[in-house]
Parts: C-alpha cells; structure tokens; sequence
C-alpha cells in the first residue's frame, strides 16, 4: 500500500516538473500577482490631479489654494480660466477634480459673509471621487474654522471658539491604512484557491483524457490511494506558494506576521482540504482538461468576489452576504487577515474554524464518494 | 497434481448497456492456457466495452467474470493479480521514460524494487526496446508505444492478456514482431484474448469470435469458421469486371459478390446451378470468362456472410 502510495507520489512529481509551462505559473503566479495587488491595485488614493480657477487673485484666494495644496490628497496640475476648460480637463482625463473660486470671495469674507467655493468632482470612478470628496470637504471646513478662529481674535475673543465635539480617532493594526497589509496576506487565500482547485482537477482528469486511467483501473491501487496520492504534491506546492508570498509581502511591503505562522500554517491545511475537495469534485463532473479548467475559473471567479478579497461583504446587498457563507474562501480570509494583521488566536477565530472544517468535511466527503475508479 | 483451473478466464451471459444502447448483449467466452482468442467484428460491435467488462474497467449489469478461478466482483484483487490490459488507445504517461513507465506500473502492481529493476530488464529486451530505457514515452513510434505497453501489461507476469486492437495503425513489419512476441507468451501457458480488425490476425487465434451487436453471433476455430462456407465460395475471373460482377449479381443462387483483388469471389446458395448458368450468361453478354471454379473459403467471406446475415435478422426484427 505504501509502495504504491509512494509509486503514485513519485510519477506525479516527475510529471509537475517535466512541465515547464504549469511549473513557471505554480511559483511566480504568486508573486506576479502580489506585484501587481501591492502596487497597482491600492485603494489608497493620492495626488489627486487638480485644477484651479481662481477668479479672486486674492491673498485670502491663495490662503484657501494653499490649505488643499498642503494636504497630499490634490496635487494642483493646472489653472484655468472658465468652466469650459474644467469640462475638457475632466473629458480628457487631466484632472479628476477642479476647485473654482468665485471674484468676489475675498471681499465676501471681508463683509463677514459666507464665500461660497465651488468643488467639481469627476465621478467616474467612485473611489477615488469618494475621497476627494471627503478630503475637499474636510479642507474646507478646516480653512472655515481657521478664518472663524481669525475673525474672533479681531474682535478680541480669541479663546472663545471651541469645538464642541473632538472626535480622536485612533486606528489599530493598520494604523497607515496601507492596503497591502490587507490584501497581500488575502492573497494567500486566493492563490490557494485559484491553483489548488485548477491544478489537481486538471491532473485528475488528465489521467481520463489521456487514457491513463483505463491502465490504472486494472492495478490492484484503491480509489482513495489514487485521490492520495494525486493530491499530495498540490498540498506541497500549495504550502510552498502560501510561504512564498508571506515572505516576499514580508520583503516587499513589509507585511507583518503579527500571529502565529504555525497556527496560521495549520488553518491553511484545513483550508486546502476544501479546495483540493473542491479540485477532485470538478474532475468527476468534467471529462477534459479544458473542461475542467473552464469549470474551476467559472466557480473561482464568483467565489472570489463573494469571498470579501476586493470589497467588503458588509457593503454587499443581503443576498449576496448570505451567498457568500458558502464561499470556504469567505472565512480563511477572516482567518489570514486575522493572524497576520489583528494577530488574533484560536478563541477569536473558532466560528470560521468551525465553519471551515464542516465544509471540509462535506466537500472533501462528497468528492471522494463520487470519485470511482472505473470508466463508466 | 494440478490444481490451477486450465480455463483461466470465463464469462458467463455479460450485458452492459449505455442509455438504450445495448453495447454488450449477452456475452459468454472462455479462453484456457495458452490459448488465443480472437474477438472480431465490425466497428460498434461492442468488442472495447467487452475487454472492458473483462477487465473491469466498466461493471457489467449482469453476468460474471472469473479470472484464474477469481471472481472479479466478489475477489477483485486476487482476479486482478492475473490480468494484462493493454488498452485500445495509448494509455502510457507520455511525459514518462520507458524505464518509468515500467518501473511505475510494477510498483502499483506491488513488486518489490527488485524485482520491478529484473522485470523491467528482461521485458526491454524481450520487446526488442533494449538502449530507449531512457526515451520519453511520447517520442516512441507507434510500434514502440505498443511494446512499451505490452511490457507495461506484462510486468507483473498475468496468467490472462487482453490487448485490445493493439497493432492498429501500426507497420506490416511491426505487427508481425508485435505477434512474434504473442506467441512467445502463449507458449508460458499465457491465456490471451485480442481484438482485433484485421482477418490475417484473425487467422493466427486459435479461437475467435465474431461479434456484432454486442453478441457473439459464432465461436469457433478459423478453420471450423471457414468449413461452414466449404464449397459455397466461387472465384470467378472474368473481364470486363464491372459488367461481370453485375451480371453474377443477378444470378438467383448467388447470394453475394465481393472483389477480392483482380477476382470476384461470389458467395451462392449452391453452386452447382451457378457454375452451369453463369458461364452461359457472361457469354451471352460478350465477357470472357478466364475461370469459375470453387474456391477455399476465407475468414473474410465467412465474416462477410455472417454480418449481412445478422444486418438482415435485425432489419427483420425492426420492421
């Protein structure tokens, strides 16, 4: 049993590395796309590209301007004259949001009045407009309170405005609100998933399409030794990709571990029980390869969105975050982000355990109970 | 005294069927020590799905299969142990050396290592694949591959081989080793069934069958096969040939006409009245006949007669 257990072990390995093609994309998949995740794919939005009609010319014109040149959120790129060139600027890309100050602000402000300011915002892609949004208004409201604060100690009352409200925020874990701390450690899960689920469907049904089975069928080896031991060497590479990419996030973007990697480790196990299921489940419903792969990425692709990897699943409509407890994905990526972000342990974590280990159960169960060794 | 079965192989009354299709019908077969027994037919015959019920590849919906004595339902493993397949398609890890693919099926097989290294050496030499130990599967020519299959079905030294069309697409020179190479494991008292299209192989099995519909429409040895058809074969070489074989066609006794090369071989009810009439009526017609005379028969006539025969029953059975 252990001899052909191993036979079964060995032929495969020998077969991953006389493929060059699927070997390059096993390792450097991970990396590429962490790259591509940790640089491109950031939430973080900064400089802004701005332009400015400044109609006042004032000193009091410039005060404002410099408030938002100050904050990295704008980065002022161009000064107009008329609406007319803002609309082109937005059409052509140039800018994604334009301030325009009206002729009379300075003098509104000198009779004590209020000096309306005009923002306009290119709304096409909401996160960034989001925050341009708040961080236009934020400005504002400070350069408000700034000239109030002016105005009072004129008259002699300096001291006498006070917020009545100071809200302190404090963030934890996270305190930079860098968005690879976040999405790289996810991308453990999602690259588990997409390769573990899509290798070993495509290896087992390799065996069919080729005709191998049919030789393997008349051997004396069991229908769970062939699971085995096609199986194995994915959970290998699948733990030499996950510590692939913790190392290089490490190196790269400097993600922290702040939990522990053995925990972490073993939770991934349990994790890949679902997915090498999952794997196995697809190459008893697909006869080719092709068939297969076309299989896994039509489950992988709604399974990473419900998953919580690029939007959040609070945001999501009801249905959909009902949906996505059936997603195994859902609840590792509470646990890897957990573990590396919140470095959290088990007693945080035991409902996702928990729900993890129950589809690991049925999926890895029902896979193996279709899972035949025969033809028909 | 000996207490191994002689019939090493036996199936009783086997029937598979896919949806609607009946693609084994009842099937009953047994093949002793050293014995070859070939199954041919036509393309659909439920030759494959046989050999795959055989080997258990497919479970039979009724009937059963005993290999040396072993039940394949109830003592798969002990049945198993005596049983070589070498499947109709390239069923070898093509990204696999020769030596590998050997290696891989002793160990599966549950040889020790070595005996795996001492089988894998003296089947390379006795297929003749001796110095490519270390060529991938894939880069083998077809003839190879077989080899290499055969060996591959042979590691474990079955008492039963099933190849099923295992010279399809291969050279004249090469089918002729290939069956060099059969003969050689009969005579270790080997019990070998083969499918197999071609009729000059046909002719070597000691045994065929000849299926259609997923039956066994006869068994027997090719000389018993042909002796039904002794004496109603004629070979007619006349020219022209075309208005010759039209002619033969018309002829109330006869009851088929292939080409066999520059003859015709005319398959009659009786030959007496053709060899009167049909001379006379070629003449009539301004042909020249060079000689009507009866002719042993070959397996492809009696395969000929036997498929238009069952053509004709299922047509009947139809309407």
């Amino acid at each position: 049993m252990i001899t052909r257990l191993w036979s079964l072990i060995r032929k495969e390995f020998i077969q991953i590395v006389r493929d060059p093609r699927t070997l390059a994309i096993t390792f450097f998949m991970p990396v590429v796309q962490m790259l591509l995740l940790g640089y491109s794919a950031t939430n973080d939005v900064r400089n802004v590209p701005l332009a400015v009609w400044d109609q006042s010319r004032s000193a009091e014109s410039r005060q404002l301007l410099d408030a938002y040149r100050a904050a990295d959120y704008f980065r002022i790129t161009h000064e107009v004259e008329g609406e007319a060139a803002i609309r082109d600027l937005i059409d052509q890309g140039s800018i994604r949001a334009a301030i325009i100050v009206p002729p009379d602000y300075a003098e509104a402000l000198a009779r004590g009045e209020v000096a309306q300011v005009a923002f306009v915002i290119d709304g096409s892609d909401p996160t960034i407009a989001g925050t341009a949004l708040s961080a236009a208004t934020l400005i504002g409201q400070a350069r408000s309170t700034a000239i109030m604060a002016e105005r009072l100690a004129a008259r002699g009352q300096a001291g006498a405005l006070r917020t009545a409200i100071d809200v302190r925020t404090q963030v934890l874990f996270n305190p930079d609100l860098i968005s690879a701390y976040y999405m790289v450690p996810a991308l453990v899960g999602l690259i588990l998933q997409f390769l573990t689920i899509v290798l070993t469907s495509g290896a087992i049904v390799r065996e069919r399409e080729r005709g191998t089975i049919e030789q393997l069928i008349v051997t004396p080896i069991r229908s769970w030794e062939l699971v085995v031991g096609k199986l194995t060497p994915y959970v290998f590479i699948a733990f030499f990709d996950s510590l692939e990419v913790l190392v290089v996030g490490r190196l790269l973007f400097d993600v922290p571990i702040n939990g522990s990697l053995l925990l972490l480790l073993s939770l991934t196990a349990l994790f890949l029980v679902t997915t090498l299921g999952l794997g196995l489940l697809i190459s008893t419903l697909a006869n080719t390869q092709q068939e297969a792969t076309i299989t896994s990425i039509f489950f992988n692709l709604p399974a990473i969105f419900l998953s919580g990897f690029f939007y959040p699943l609070a945001a999501m409509p009801p249905l959909l975050q009902w949906l996505s407890y059936l997603i195994p994905l859902r609840y590792f990526l509470v646990v890897v982000r957990g573990i590396t972000l919140k470095g959290v342990g088990l007693e945080a974590l035991w409902f996702e355990v928990v729900a993890l280990a129950v589809f690991a159960v049925v999926i890895m169960g029902s896979a193996a109970l279709r899972f035949r060794k025969r033809l028909d | 005294m000996e207490t191994r079965p002689v019939v090493l192989i036996e199936a009783d009354g086997l029937y598979k069927a896919f949806g609607t299709t009946r693609a084994v019908d009842g099937v009953s077969l047994s093949v002793r020590a050293g014995e070859a027994f070939g199954l041919v037919g036509p393309d659909g015959a439920g030759k494959t799905t046989t050999l795959r019920l055989l080997v258990g590849a497919l479970r039979a919906d009724r009937g059963r299969v005993a290999v040396n004595g072993f039940d394949l339902a109830s003592q798969v493993d002990q049945a198993r142990t005596g049983i070589g397949y070498l499947a109709q398609r390239f069923s070898l890890y093509g990204d696999l050396t020769v030596v590998e693919n050997l290696r891989f099926f002793g160990q599966v097989r549950g040889l020790s290592d070595a005996a795996v290294e001492r089988r894998a050496r003296e089947l390379l030499d006795f297929v003749g694949l001796g110095g490519f130990e270390a060529r991938r599967a894939d880069r083998l020519s077809g003839g190879m591959k077989q080899k290499l299959g055969l060996a591959c079905a042979l590691i474990h030294e079955p008492r039963v081989l099933l190849l099923d069309e295992p010279t399809g697409g291969v050279d004249p020179v090469t089918r002729q080793d290939f069956w060099q190479l059969l003969i050689r494991v009969l005579g270790r008292g080997t019990a070998v069934i083969v499918t197999t299209p071609y009729m000059d192989e046909a002719a070597r099995c000691h045994r065929i069958g000849f299926m259609a519909g997923g039956r066994v429409l006869v068994e027997g040895a090719p000389r018993e096969l042909t002796h039904r058809l002794a004496g109603l074969v004629l070979e007619l070489g006349a020219e022209p040939r075309n208005r010759a074989r039209a002619i033969a066609s018309q002829d109330p006794d006869v009851l088929d006409v292939q080409t066999f090369g520059d003859r015709l071989h005319l398959r009659v009810r009786a030959a007496a009245g053709v060899l009167e009439r049909l001379p006379l009526a070629l003449s009539a017609q301004g042909i020249v006949v060079e000689r009507l005379r009866p002719v042993a028969p070959q397996l492809e006539d009696v395969f000929i007669a036997l498929l238009q025969e069952h053509n004709r029953a299922a047509e009947a059975g139809l309407q």
